[in-house]
């Protein structure tokens, strides 16, 4: 009798391996991709704008040129409070953040139920449990990192945009490039952050598939 | 070594159905040779699949053992089983399950991705299988792209890429018309004399029993009989001591 001693581990792919995996998956799979990161585009859209925007009106305030100031006060603009966001406007990111998050989570979590065989097949052809983890964990984080970086600079133009439509040519005049640049790389972390979060959850889901159950589902 | 390549000793599996037992394998006892081309029949039901996915290492057994190759699957760990899937078992199914992203070559590739073969030598391996398999013209194609015989031809190269001990088909002329179901049960057998590979399909398919060393017949999760090609009659329409349905 052959002790299950001899039998060896199956062997970890490397990270590179399993990115290639989910790439071509991901390049096959385009159109369902783009839906998936729409959310995600949409949500970092809004707190890019909100930052960006946020970051003009200080610097044209910091800029004490009186005819700004009357276009700032008539938009609306607590020039003497300088320009701070209000409370209510980051609890909205916070929710629309949020609301963000249960899409990538519902999206990815209806992808692993549409492939369930898919995951079953692999799994008889060999796949670890950690190979199913990883190649959906980057599925999920290379949609949401894409996405962020989509929402980023969306969220830059409307709102660079929206400045020149209200403030003439003063926001390029007095552009604040390292404030926005700080608060483009504050959208893309928490883009970031917020698709790996998402991730975990639908990736976990998919590897806990056992084969024999996935195989039995019908297409 | 020595004795039978696949041992199962007294297999019992019972599925826990809400408040309902049900006993899907009532004590199976089969033996299996190493190179034998092993046909499992039986009625929808009657515990193929379930015997199937026992000696595949895919589902534990409520009592008794499948033994493979001397080894007893019920006492590996998951990654083991993952080894053992990879490296012993080649998977046919009835309805091809190829992965519908992946060109031909690269869902034949798979198996030596997960061996630890590198990529490039995987795709290199995978097009000569598909190759001997006669679709070194259609490496590049989706599964979608190509006809049910010619996706059931990748699911064998894919099933042989890693040239296992026991190719398990369950069912793998279910989904083909006559003489597509042909050609796969020929090429099988062709496999199976050539690689020296141990080939065991549950089937419905009267075709396979010619070309099947040994016909076990299950009928309500227990063995019925177990024929040698020598022993079994074939008569007009039925099989003389073994009815098909």
């Amino acid at each position: 009798m052959v002790s299950p001693d001899k039998i060896p581990e199956q062997t970890s792919l490397s990270w590179p391996i399993v990115g290639a995996v989910s790439v071509a998956g991901l390049r096959r799979r385009f159109a369902r991709a783009m839906i998936t990161m729409v959310g995600v585009v949409l949500a970092i859209a809004f707190l890019s704008y909100m930052l960006v925007s946020e970051s003009l009106v200080k610097a044209l305030i910091a800029a004490g040129n009186d005819e700004l100031n009357i276009l700032l006060q008539n938009m609306g603009v607590d020039i003497f409070g300088g320009g701070k966001t209000d409370e209510m406007t980051y609890l909205l990111i916070g929710l629309t953040l949020l609301t963000s998050l249960v899409g990538i989570v519902n999206a990815m979590l209806m992808a692993v139920t549409e492939r369930v065989k898919e995951i079953g097949t692999l799994k008889c052809l060999g796949a670890t449990d950690s190979f199913i983890v990883r190649a959906y964990f980057l599925e999920s984080t290379i949609q949401g990192v894409c996405g962020s970086a989509i929402g980023m600079f969306l969220g830059l133009i409307v709102a660079v945009s929206v400045a020149i439509k209200s403030y003439g040519l003063y926001p390029l005049k007095l552009f604040p490039v390292t404030a926005i640049l700080g608060a483009l790389g504050i959208s893309l972390v928490a883009g970031a952050v917020l698709s790996v979060l998402a991730s975990i959850l639908p990736a976990y889901a998919a590897a806990r598939k056992q084969p024999v159950e996935a195989l039995r589902v019908e297409e | 070594m020595s004795g039978p390549l696949v041992i199962c000793d007294d297999v019992r599996k019972t599925f826990v159905m809400g408040k309902e037992r049900v006993h899907a394998l009532r004590g199976i006892s089969v033996d299996i040779n190493k190179g034998e081309y092993v046909s499992i029949m039986g009625p929808s039901g009657s515990g193929k699949s379930t015997l199937f996915n026992m000696i595949g290492g895919l589902d534990t057994p409520t009592a008794g053992d499948v033994t493979v190759e001397g080894c007893k699957l019920a006492e590996l760990n998951s990654s083991q089983l993952a080894w053992f899937r990879c490296h012993k078992i080649g998977f046919i199914f009835q309805s091809f399950n190829l992965v519908p992203t992946m060109t031909a070559l690269e869902n034949v590739a798979m198996p030596r991705i997960f061996m630890g073969v590198p990529p490039r030598q995987a795709h290199d391996d995978a097009a000569d299988v598909l190759d001997r398999v006669g679709l070194g013209h259609r490496l590049d194609h989706l599964p979608a792209q190509v006809s049910g015989g010619q996706q059931q031809r990748i699911a064998i190269a894919r099933a042989l890429v890693n040239e296992p001990l026991i190719v398990l088909a369950d069912e793998p002329t279910g989904n083909l018309d006559l003489h597509t179901g042909e050609e796969i049960i020929d090429l099988l057998n062709d496999m199976k004399s050539r690689l020296g590979v141990t080939i065991i399909t549950a089937t419905h398919d009267m075709k396979m029993l010619s070309c099947s060393d040994k016909i076990i017949r299950i009928e309500d999760g227990a063995v019925k009989s177990v024929d040698t090609r020598d022993t079994i009659k074939v008569k007009i329409g039925s099989i003389d001591g073994a009815t098909v349905s």
